[in-house]
This record gives C-alpha cells, structure tokens and sequence, in this order.
C-alpha cells in the first residue's frame, strides 16, 4: 500500500464530519432518553414496533418467496421474447421514487382505481403490497444474478445424469442460492422497516404506523419530541443492530446485479416447466406493470403545466443536485481512503450506512433538538433537507466509486507520487479523465434518490419550499388525486431519463 | 464406434464441419489450437450441442436428436465435476440413480469403483477437502458405477502436474481395456495423447484435419497446420 497523504487527510476529515453529523444526530436522543429516565415503554410504541416488525417480517417473506420463485423461472428461460426488457422492468421500482409508485399502486387499486377498489389498498395489506412491488424485483434481481453464477459444468453434469427439475433444486439451485439469501433477506427487511413514504401515505392511525413514521408524527405534527425520542431510541436498536448483523453476515447487497451472460441450460424442456415458469413470469408482469402503465396513461390525460409545478421541478432539482454534490464530496475521500488502506475500509464501509445505522427519522430527531434554537429559519430547513439526502444516497454513491478508484489507485499512485501530482491537479488531470463514468453514475444516483425524496422534506421542509415529491403528498392529502398523478407522471419521467443514463454508464465499456 | 455423418455446426461466426469415425474400444485423442471445435465436438457426441445437419451416431444407433442423459455417453471436464457440497460417496451414487435409491447391489458397486479410483478412504470428505486430482477421481469413479460405452474427456487433467496427469490417465487407459470403452480425449498435451492413445486427431478451424493412428500422426509431415501447432515438440521429444 502506498501512502498518499492528501487524500487520506481528506478522507478523515470527511469520516469526522459523518461522526460529527451522526453525534449531532443521536447524541441529543440519548441524553434526552437518560436524563429522562429510559424505559418507560408505553403500550402506543409497543404497537407500533410490533407494526413495524410485523410489516417488515411479511414484506420479506412474501418478497423472498415469489422473488426467488420468478428468478428461478427467469434462470431456466433463457431466451424468450422480451426477456431482457423484463429484466429491465424488475430494475424499475427501486428506481422509483416511492411516492410515485404508491400513486400508481392507488391509481390501480384504490376505491376510484381500474379496479374499483375490489382489495383495499390501505393499512397492512396496502403496505405490503407496496414493499413487494419494490422488494420482489429487487429479490429475484439478486437471486438471478446469483443463479447465473452456477458453473456450466453443472449444468452439463445435470444434463447428462439426468436430474429432473426437483433433484437440479435440491442438488443445483438451492446450494447455489442458500448462502446469499440470509443477506438479501435483511437488505429487505431493513428497506420495509426503515420505509417512510409508503407507510406515511398507505399506513394509518396508531395501528398501521412504523417506528419512522411515528417518529414524524410526534415530531411535526404532534409537537412531542419526548415521544419522538423514545420512538427513536427503538428504531435506532432495531436498524443498528439489524446492519451490524449484515456486517457480520458479509455485508449487505447494495447496488443493483449486473445482466451477466448465462451459461447454456438444458433442463426445463418439458410443457409442464414452460407452463409453470411462463405462468410465475406473467404474475410477475401482473404486479409490476398495471401500475406503472398507470401513472404514465393517467398521468398523461391529467397533467397540467403550471407555475407552480415549474417551481417545484426547479427547488427539487436543486435540492437534488446540491445534495448529489455533498454526498459525492463525502464519499470521493471516503472511497480514496477504502481503497488504499485495508484499515480504514472497515470503517468508511461502515460509516458510509450511517442513514441506515441510524434511520434519517432517528437523526432527524436529534438535529430538531440540536437545532431547536433556529427553528423556522428557511435556510438551515434547506441545509438540513440537502445534508439528510446526501447522507442517505451515501452508501449507493460509495459503492460505485469504491469499486472504480481501487483498480485507478494500483495503475497511477506511483506515477503521480514521482511526479508529485497531488490534490485538486491530481483530481482534475488524473482521476477524473479516467474516472468519468464511475463518477457520473454516482452523482446521478445520488440525484435520483433525492429527487424522490419524501423523508427529509416530511421531517424538515417548510411552507417555503416544495419539491415534486411533497407537492405529490401535499395534493394526495387535499383530495386532488388527479393533480397528484400528473405530478408523478413528471417526476416519474425525470427520474426515468436519469437512470437510464446511469444504466448507460453502469455497464462495462 | 462413434460417427460424426457430415455434422454441420454453426457457432457465432465459426462454421464447424465434422465427418469422421472413431472406432469401437479406441482411445482417441483430439489436438489442436485453441478456438477449433475440440470441445464442441465432444459436446455434439454428448448432446450439449444439437447437430444443425448430419447424424451423429454412436454403435448403430442415430443419438442426433436423444437428450444427453439418453446417450450411452459419460464425460469428464477440466472443472466442476462435482457437487460442492455432497460428499464423495453422494457424488458418485448419483451417477446410479438421482433420488438416491440405491440396491445393496448399487452400494457396492459405488464401493468398488471408490476403491478402484483410489479414494475408499475418502467417501465421507467433501470436494473441498480433496486435492483437484482426487477431485477428477470422483468423476472417473461416477463413470465407472453409470457404465456407459463412451467415455469423453475434455482437457481433464490440464490443471495437474506432469506426474499426477500420468497416473490418471494410467487410470483412464486400465477403465477403457477393463471395460471395452470407446475413449475421445480432448487435450493440449501432445505427451498425454503420445503416451495414451491409439489415435490422435488433429482438428482445426471446425474440421477435423487428419485422425490416423498416434505414431503416425506424430511423424506425419505433409500437414502444414500439424507442423506449426506441435513447433519443436517433435524433436524435442525424441
């Protein structure tokens, strides 16, 4: 390993911000809950923690289930029609801001949807089937990318002894999936047990509300931080110890599985195959479709342009792009320093989770209290929306700039280091030439998830400023549904566009 | 006997044309540069690949279009011939039967080809815990107890070193006169074809260039491709 000063002292100091951002965040919950005298749990937060785990626990099963049934389908169909705008399709909902998938998911589902509101779309059956819809692409995503990785030898050894589909199961499939799952399955539950959007706009009263969502309520709407920080003090041992277990397990599986070329199969010949795998692949389709096809179809027919919805595309763009920008001076130094010393990657690699450490509605909590003093100042409210963004793209801008700057590190350190090429220079004429597309990809990501923001404008925003996603809420909960889809239908498209430049720039040259 | 009857093959932008015949109870290898269709020739014998035209037949039967589990066929390859996690004795049972149902007369049939193999000690051990030569001697133990007439290898002692590549195809050489198995060996090892086959084929660009018996392959000079691929193997070798 070689040494190249700058950077690290960039690095620490960007990991002493995190620390500083992080103490300023639960140091004032744990005071609070001490000098209070923790423990007094009262019946309202055990109902909601058990909301919470109940949610989260069904969210995941159901996900994990049906995900890995549809990526086995998906494994042993290796070439049919369409089959790669379908595995585009399962990228999509985590692509998505969740507040414009909920709109769509109401638009579909709800009383005055396509369906006439034939299953009700609020409280726990809502909520779950908005984690699925997120969650279930995600799984089967991860479970392919890892059934793709059987060798092809097993494949022809299968083949040639025979198995049928239960022995390839038992003897192929499942060996070869058994070890990632416990990961994917905590990614999952952790996402649905820290979800904000879904549970504030589908959940409801004490009885279908999460620990985050709770935490909002107490904090700007019922004006008790007291409860806020009990609430706080559950949520952060919930996702803290849930992470650190991840940590523990190997880590958890952030970013999104790449499209590898599969090894050629010769199973699933049967009519009886084709017609299960043909059938899991339309459910698929069934839940996935109807409502995106929703915002886009009702969207279209009731969007109108006005000022104000100008406005808010411009405040959420530059919400967006500042906080892309903080996240990304965050994460640059913290990704330098990961990959050149071995000692400080454990700790940017975990440092890097702190919004999933310690949940933004945790955090949240802990600025309201440090910042009590300057409550109302618009500025501060902006500057707090923007940090919380960017702390909460940082473990998804980290991962692909990581990965890129270790390979850059071993081809150019020492050349730079003769040439005493360092700091800004050394960013302007080396890295970022070369580093241009990693680069890219993790300001575009960071920008999508702020973009979609609903958390940090919730617990933060004022009447000042108002970005799409809040305009969305804001229209949902003044009766103008059909207002709502229109502005998810913009939102929708922007988001859209932008990641499908960071698919461009994800895949290998 | 296995024959290739005019095997017409295209891969992406490769056109492959097979027609040769290896002769029952022969032990054939296959040599060539690197790209010229030695594995897909043993993958059209084996039916991982289906022939585009021609037949592929082996004894008098047409196996063209039968599923690779329905030709008499076993093959060996460089790597993953084995189920990582089952032990030994379970890799080699599942050449006899899939579900594991086994007569007392299978279990000693497993027994025996353990013990012919080398690796009766070993049964209960994982493939983790074995060297990548007993690796490959469970898979020629699972040829032995599925006890089809055609044995193929693909390059499958590539990763051995020279003294541990002779012992196994010592191995291989005393299955195929045990059991009158018609041997196709893919290699890049002009020494393992020199010291076990009968034959030796020299494949290149998709065609198979000249199968004649090894000794006179070896020496045979009015191939200009031959010539080029072995370089001064030959004289070296002498």
């Amino acid at each position: 390993m070689i040494a190249v000063q700058p950077s690290r002292a960039l690095g620490v100091l960007a990991l002493g911000l995190l620390g500083l951002a992080l103490a300023a965040g639960f140091l004032p919950v744990l005071w609070m809950a001490v000098s209070q005298g923790a423990g007094s749990a009262d019946s309202y937060i055990i109902r909601v923690l058990s909301f919470t785990l109940l949610q989260a626990g069904l969210s995941t099963l159901l996900s994990m289930v049906f995900g890995l049934l549809l990526a086995r389908a998906l494994a042993r169909r290796q070439d049919f029609f369409g089959r790669s705008l379908v595995l585009r399709l399962l990228n999509l909902p985590l692509a998505l801001p969740s507040i414009v998938v909920v709109i769509g998911l109401i638009e579909v589902y709800g009383k005055q949807g396509w369906l006439g509101g034939t299953i009700s779309i609020y409280g726990l059956q809502g909520i779950l089937l908005a984690h699925v819809f997120f969650n279930l692409p995600l799984a089967a995503r991860l479970m392919l990318s890892e059934l793709e990785r059987v060798p092809a030898e097993s494949w022809k050894l299968s083949a040639q002894l025979g198995l049928r589909a239960p022995d390839i199961w038992r003897l192929v499939e499942w060996p070869q999936l058994r070890s990632s799952l416990p990961g994917i399955a905590l990614l999952i539950f952790l996402l649905c047990a820290a979800s904000f959007a879904v549970v504030l706009t589908l959940g409801g009263g004490p009885n279908a509300t999460t620990l985050e969502v709770a935490i909002y309520q107490s904090l700007r709407l019922d004006f008790d931080p007291q409860r806020a920080v009990m609430l706080a003090i559950v949520q952060l041992l919930l996702c803290g110890s849930l992470v650190l277990l991840a940590q523990k397990w190997g880590g958890l599986a952030i970013g999104l599985a790449s499209a590898n070329s599969m090894a050629r199969r010769f199973d699933g010949r049967s009519i009886w195959s084709k017609a299960s795998d043909a059938t899991l692949i339309g459910l698929g389709l069934l839940l996935l479709l109807p409502p995106l096809l929703a915002i886009f179809v009702s969207g279209a027919t009731a969007l109108q342009p006005s000022a104000a919805l100008a406005q808010a595309t411009l405040t959420s763009l530059l919400l967006g792009s500042l906080s892309a920008a903080l996240a990304f001076a965050l994460a640059w130094p913290l990704a330098s320093l990961a990959a050149r010393s071995r000692h400080w990657r454990r700790w940017s690699g975990l440092c890097v989770l702190a919004s999933w450490i310690v949940p933004p509605a945790v955090l949240a909590t802990g600025w309201f209290i440090t910042f009590i003093a300057h409550a109302g100042s618009t500025y501060l409210a902006a500057f707090l929306v923007i940090a919380m963004n960017a702390l909460m793209a940082l473990p998804f801008v980290f991962q692909p700039l990581a990965s890129a700057i270790a390979p850059a590190a071993l081809a150019h350190d020492r050349l730079c280091l003769g040439l005493g090429l360092a700091g800004w220079n050394r960013f302007r004429l080396i890295d970022l030439p070369a580093l241009k597309r990693p680069i890219g990809l993790a300001l575009v990501l960071a920008l999508i998830l702020s973009l979609g923001d609903l958390t940090a404008i919730s617990l933060f925003g004022t009447q000042d400023f108002t970005t799409l996603p809040a305009r969305i809420y804001r229209q949902m909960g003044s009766y103008r549904f059909d207002e709502a889809i229109g502005t998810a239908l913009v939102l929708g498209i922007l988001v859209l566009v932008l990641s499908s430049l960071s698919e461009r720039w994800s895949r290998p040259r | 006997m296995i024959r290739l009857d005019q095997v017409a093959f295209r891969y992406e932008d490769m056109a492959m044309f097979f027609d040769a015949t290896f002769a029952a109870q022969s032990f054939t290898a296959i040599i060539g540069p690197s790209g010229g269709g030695k594995s897909t020739l043993l993958n059209l014998i084996a039916g991982f690949e289906t022939a585009q035209s021609g037949h592929v037949l082996i004894g008098d039967e047409d196996v063209t279009a039968l599923a690779p589990d329905q030709r008499p066929v076993n093959m060996i390859f460089q790597d993953n011939n084995v189920f990582a996690h089952l032990d030994v004795w379970t890799n080699v049972a599942l050449g006899i039967s899939p579900a594991l149902k086994l007569s007392s007369d299978d279990r000693a049939r497993i027994a025996a080809a353990l013990f012919d193999v080398g690796l009766a000690a070993m049964m209960t051990r994982t493939p983790s815990e074995l060297s990548g030569g007993e690796r490959q001697r469970i898979a020629i133990a699972r040829a032995l107890v599925r006890d089809r007439p055609v044995l193929l290898l693909d390059e499958p002692f590539a990763a051995l070193g020279p003294a541990l590549r002779r012992d196994m195809l010592d191995l291989v050489i005393a299955m195929q006169r045990q059991r009158s198995l018609t041997v196709v060996m893919v290699s890049h090892q002009p020494e393992d074809a020199a010291f076990a086959a009968s034959h030796t084929a020299y494949l290149e660009a998709g065609r198979v260039v000249a199968l004649r018996p090894t000794d006179e392959l070896f020496a045979a000079t009015d191939i200009p491709g031959l010539t080029l691929y072995l370089g001064d193997w030959r004289s070296m070798s002498r």
